[in-house]
């Protein structure tokens, strides 16, 4: 009972920490928050960002949408570890291909399989540059090939990078929102980069209309 | 505290405007139809001065803390606004932090221990010099005036000039005594009332505008039937404040006036920074600095003409 309650407890209060700091409003632009398989792909610029996506998803999406998100950070300690895995199911990946057991891609695919929506973070790191975007690494395109049938939204979380950047700890209390685009049109037999480029131009198009 | 007799003639007056606008909405809903933008946005606009309503009264009942408090709140969800709009960088992390969880709980807390000489400083002199030196540390100097300037007036306006409502508990008017919350009261109904009444002046007989680039809906129309229905209204509030009926309708005049300008520097800001509302928090206004900047820019104004001329140290 407790080894139940106390993840849905931890979540709902980070949830709500979020609301009160950045009263994030999501913006459903290009879809509708229906329950559909789907990855959310989304800029990475703080250790906030599944969490507002999350926030913003209406509870029955959000049960079953898991965060993909990095092993070497998330199983550092017994309070990430917990939050990681308990609260947000994550999907832990290694990015070390040095110590990789399992394969990414179908560790994602497995997610996929049993039902679950991705948050997926395609630049793979934080981004801290004055670009808008970092270089996309090549898992979206493998899953897309892998699993053809699941929606893709490009998804822009605007201004939690002057929230709380990498390396500082207190939040400034700014407003945040997620803005949800156009799922990526499926072309047949795309390369990977021309692929890739299509998705990151998505999302740079989708942060240009919210930022104006 | 015990509410002064003439604070419940007050709010039972407010409360039967809203109920009266409360049903013209609800006959104009069925009228014309349940999909009508215009009733929409109208209804939102009047729940939502219901709960502005209904709060403001809680926070006056609870006397000098509930305003503090709630102005502190405001001032919080304003400059949040503010902050979210204007320029920063990585370097300005701490500048934020500062401003935000320092500087507005100070400024309030100099306002709730009545300290004059400290709050009417604290911020155009300390933190102002204090800010820039917590920028220039980090080193990162593109943008630097611009950066510095923007956040600090946001500080000014947000903070300095809206902690100037609660404030006005602490004047010491001879005769006065315990009724100071109606001078919060006095202020915000003239205000907010302009505000109402202007947009109806303007809808009804707006045909000239003021500023097209700035505000397609202020009219010169508007802005005089505004400015002088209320400043009528707010010499019939005279009852409630220290001042002969003639010197509240002045005050009132000053005090909408103020206000109509504060809302024209306002878009003037959103204008520039390219949005239309500065929030999303309030159904039917926008954010919380598209309802109080009319209030932020006559507030200091009226307290120091109060403090000035009616006021003993």
């Amino acid at each position: 009972m407790l080894r139940k309650a106390l993840p849905l407890l931890a979540g709902n209060a980070i949830s709500l920490f979020a609301r009160v700091v950045t009263a994030v409003r999501g913006v459903w632009q290009g879809v509708e928050p229906v329950s559909r398989q789907r990855i959310y792909f989304a800029n990475h610029s703080s250790n906030g960002d599944f969490v507002l996506i999350w926030t913003v998803l209406p509870p029955t999406l959000r049960a079953r949408t898991r965060p993909v998100a990095g092993s070497d950070y998330w199983l550092s300690g017994k309070l990430k570890t917990f939050i990681g895995r308990e609260v947000f199911n994550a999907v832990l990946i290694d990015r070390n291909p040095e110590t990789r057991r399992d394969d990414p891609i179908s560790q994602m695919a497995e997610a996929l399989d049993d039902g679950a929506s991705l948050i997926l973070f395609p630049e793979g790191t934080r981004n801290t540059t004055d670009e808008t975007l970092l270089p996309f690494k090549p898992g979206l395109f493998h899953l897309a090939q892998a699993r053809p049938d699941v929606e893709l939204v490009p998804t822009w979380i605007d201004n939690l990078t002057s929230v709380m950047p990498k390396g500082k700890v207190i939040p400034v209390p700014l407003l945040c929102s997620v803005t949800f685009g156009d799922p990526l049109d499926v072309v047949e037999n795309e390369d990977k980069a021309a692929f890739l480029a299509r998705a990151q131009a998505a999302l740079v198009t989708l942060a240009e209309e919210v930022t104006r | 505290m015990t509410a002064p007799a003439e604070f419940t003639t007050l709010i039972g007056g407010v409360f039967a405007i809203l109920v009266v606008a409360t049903g013209v909405g609800q006959v104009l809903k069925s009228r014309m139809g349940p999909d009508n933008d215009v009733v929409e946005n109208l209804i939102a606009r009047i729940n939502a001065w219901w709960g502005m309503v209904v709060l403001l009264a809680l926070a006056m009942l609870g006397g000098q803390a509930g305003v503090v408090i709630l102005f502190a709140l405001l001032s919080f969800a304003g400059l949040r606004e503010f902050l979210t709009l204007t320029a920063k960088r990585r370097a300005d992390h701490w500048a934020l932090v500062v401003s935000f969880f320092v500087i507005l709980p100070v400024q309030y807390a100099l306002i709730w221990a009545d300290w004059y000489g400290m709050f009417s400083v604290f911020i155009p002199v300390y933190a102002f010099l204090l800010l820039p030196i917590v920028v220039a540390v980090h080193g990162d100097t593109d943008g630097y005036l611009t950066r510095v300037a923007e956040t600090q007036w946001g500080l000014m306006i947000c903070v300095f000039a809206a902690s100037h409502v609660p404030a006005l508990l602490s004047l010491n008017i001879p005769g006065y005594e315990g009724k100071n919350v109606l001078l919060v009261a006095f202020l915000v109904v003239v205000v907010q009332l302009s505000d109402v009444l202007q947009y109806v002046w303007g809808k009804l007989i707006g045909r000239h505008k003021i500023a097209p680039r700035l505000s397609p809906s202020k009219t010169w129309e508007g802005f005089l039937g505004g400015i002088l229905s209320a400043s009528a209204v707010g010499a019939g509030l005279w009852w409630m404040t220290p001042f002969s009926p003639f010197e509240a309708a002045g005050l009132a005049l000053v005090i909408t006036l103020m206000g109509f300008f504060g809302g024209l520097v306002m878009s003037a800001i959103k204008r520039d920074k390219g949005v239309k509302d500065w929030g999303h928090l309030i159904a039917g206004h926008g954010g919380f600095i598209d309802r109080l900047d009319s209030v932020v820019f006559s507030a200091p104004i009226f307290f120091h003409l109060t403090r000035y001329f009616w006021s003993v140290a």
